[in-house]
């Protein structure tokens, strides 16, 4: 195992914790798209490219646009719900 | 369940999955010997038999290809299910003086993100066009390549122009997409039973090993499964989109329920 192997399994291993560990789902979205970045040079450093080349684009965009708009719109909810109830 | 009955049952189960994960991976080859004959098989055939110098290509797109018409079908049946769930409810409404407001405001997007966005765009829709046609020569393919096309329109709605990206990506044009590609690449199948004789035989000349025009029908399975993924993915996007800016929750709390039955 190369020292480049090792780092890219420490960085997913790190960026798996940090992303269980980070407690506002927001910060959390964005701490998953750094943790796909992670996960990409782990495919990439053992020579799967076509895996890395998903996993680049589903993880570090398509993942937190969809998680991010569904906060929103969470969010937006309860706003709603909140002013319902105050009225 | 008290604190010690929980922490007795965690104990368990930990002791029980750390003696098993020890004798699993006790088992597991040395790193970097892999075993499997298939693939060994593979290795050698790729080439000579196929002419796509990209394996994984030529396995998901020829070798197995008709797993992989399966799991295009999971993909499209995923993204019809997430648009069934997030279509208008009853009690949900369109809002349109912030849609309105959304075409300029939305996302407080700065100059530099826009002028940022603006390379982006046909810098990725160049570099998926790439990965989707040279899938039988480089890494890449249909999937990776749909993947990254759908991610140009979404830099449109990055430089905060939520309604420009539904004109470049109207919603008709991408379904039709979505559903285009997958007929497609079951017809590439059907080709190879009526030329061929066998649902999914290559039907196509072989070409020469590097040429952008090579390996038969891979590059056709891959175009087509490119326009399918975009479009699930882009179809995906607006969904949410729609729900998060445009489709307003009920105002009562009446209008709430109706929306739950």
């Amino acid at each position: 195992m190369t020292i480049l192997q090792i780092v890219a399994l420490a960085g997913v291993a790190i960026g798996g914790g940090a992303v269980v560990l980070a407690g506002d789902p927001l910060r959390q979205a964005i701490v998953l798209g750094i943790f796909g970045m992670a996960l990409t040079m782990l495919f990439f450093v053992f020579q799967a490219p076509d895996v890395a080349l998903s996993e680049i684009v589903v993880s570090t965009v398509g993942l937190p646009v969809m998680l991010l708009l569904a906060l929103r719109k969470v969010r937006e909810q309860e706003r709603e719900r909140e002013r319902g109830e105050d009225e | 369940m008290t604190r010690t009955a929980r922490l007795l049952l965690f104990g368990v189960g930990a002791a029980g999955f750390g003696v098993v994960l020890v004798y699993g991976l006790s088992g597991l080859p040395a790193f970097g010997h892999y075993r499997g004959v298939y693939g060994h098989v593979l290795d050698g055939l790729g080439v000579t038999e196929r002419h796509a110098t990209d394996l994984v290509t030529a396995l998901n797109f020829d070798f197995r290809g008709f797993d992989t018409l399966g799991e295009e079908f999971i993909l499209f049946g995923s993204v019809l299910g997430v648009v069934l769930i997030l279509r208008e409810m009853r009690g949900e409404h369109e809002r349109p003086r912030e849609y309105e407001a959304d075409e300029h405001t939305f996302g407080g997007a700065s100059e530099a993100l826009r002028a940022l966005s603006l390379v982006l765009i046909p810098t990725i829709l160049a570099i998926g066009v790439y990965i989707v046609v040279h899938g039988q020569i480089t890494p890449g393919g249909g999937f990776q390549g749909g993947v990254i096309l759908a991610a140009g329109p979404l830099a449109v709605f990055l430089a905060g122009r939520y309604l420009r990206m539904r004109i470049v990506a109207p919603a008709v044009l991408v379904e039709i997409g979505e559903a285009a590609g997958a007929m497609g690449y079951a017809l590439v199948g059907l080709a190879g039973l009526v030329f061929a004789g066998v649902f999914f035989k290559d039907f196509l000349p072989l070409g020469i090993p590097g040429h952008l025009l090579s390996a038969g029908q891979i590059d056709l399975a891959s175009v087509a499964v490119g326009l399918e993924v975009s479009g699930a993915f882009l179809v995906a996007y607006s969904e949410f989109l729609d729900q998060a800016l445009i489709i307003s929750g009920g105002s009562g709390p009446e209008d709430g329920e109706g929306g739950k039955s």
